[in-house]
């Protein structure tokens, strides 16, 4: 499931944008199957963390009314070209994906 | 007996729902931790359980960008910028959902306040966004039309 995360960061008059997309079904556990008629279990992203040069500047917490593969911008003061974007989610089932990138 | 037992347990719980809603349990102390009650209360009850109050202060500074008719309700983008400065949070709330709170987003001394991102909104209704800065809350809403509800099949 965790096929990984999409960033881009860029940096314009000392503010840095990040977007990111992830990959992730986000199911809600209200929708039903429409062969078998059950209920999909929940699975969405709970938390993201994002950090720059490894100081936290952002954590999302997210419920299962986040769209499925879910995209996120932010924005922060200071940032240069070729710092480090960390970008990591955990799911309620455990799993997680980190993607590191670079400010362009 | 039981009936001892059971007032016990009642007690045991409601301090801890006291205390969440004292605001002793701040989102910031508990950033590990997930706020479960929060994101499965319904209607108001969702803002009490992450913030402890449902009082707000309406503001002008708060933008929310979203479409004013989404005809997907599944995937509804919404922005959100604010002036106001030292913002400790910023959380979205679509009040038409089942549970109304769909993201929070704890920002760090450096961050902007500005978030964007897609949420599901089951039917016509408001999306709110509360920023928390300085200790306070701020407000602020816009209708947005569905055509296609976001949370059914």
């Amino acid at each position: 499931m965790a096929k990984g995360i999409r960033i881009r960061a860029k940096t314009k008059g000392g503010v840095t944008t990040v977007k990111a997309l992830m990959s992730h079904p986000m199911h809600t556990g209200l929708r039903k199957n429409k062969k078998t008629g059950k209920k999909i279990p929940a699975h969405f992203i709970q938390e993201v963390n994002c950090e720059h040069n490894g100081n936290a500047v952002m954590t999302a917490l997210w419920g299962p009314a986040v769209s499925k593969n879910p995209y996120l911008s932010f924005k922060f003061k200071g940032g240069a070209k070729g710092d480090s974007i960390k970008v990591s989610w955990v799911d309620n089932k455990g799993q997680s994906a980190t993607q590191e990138s670079k400010i362009r | 007996m039981q009936r001892r037992t059971f007032l016990k347990g009642g007690l045991a719980t409601g301090a801890v729902a006291v205390a969440v809603g004292a605001g002793l349990l701040t989102p910031q102390t508990v950033l590990a931790a997930w706020p479960k009650a929060a994101f499965e209360a319904k209607g108001d009850a969702a803002m009490k359980a992450l913030f402890g109050t449902t009082a707000t202060t309406a503001s002008g500074d708060i933008k929310i960008k979203a479409p004013d008719i989404a005809e997907n309700g599944a995937v509804v983008p919404v922005s959100v910028t604010t002036s106001i400065g030292s913002i400790e949070s910023i959380s979205l709330f679509a009040s038409s959902n089942p549970s109304p709170l769909a993201a929070s987003f704890n920002l760090g001394a450096t961050a902007e306040g500005f978030v964007s991102t897609r949420i599901k909104v089951r039917k016509t209704g408001k999306v709110n966004a509360i920023v928390k800065a300085g200790g306070k809350m701020y407000s602020a809403s816009k209708d947005v039309k569905v055509t296609i509800g976001g949370c059914g099949g």
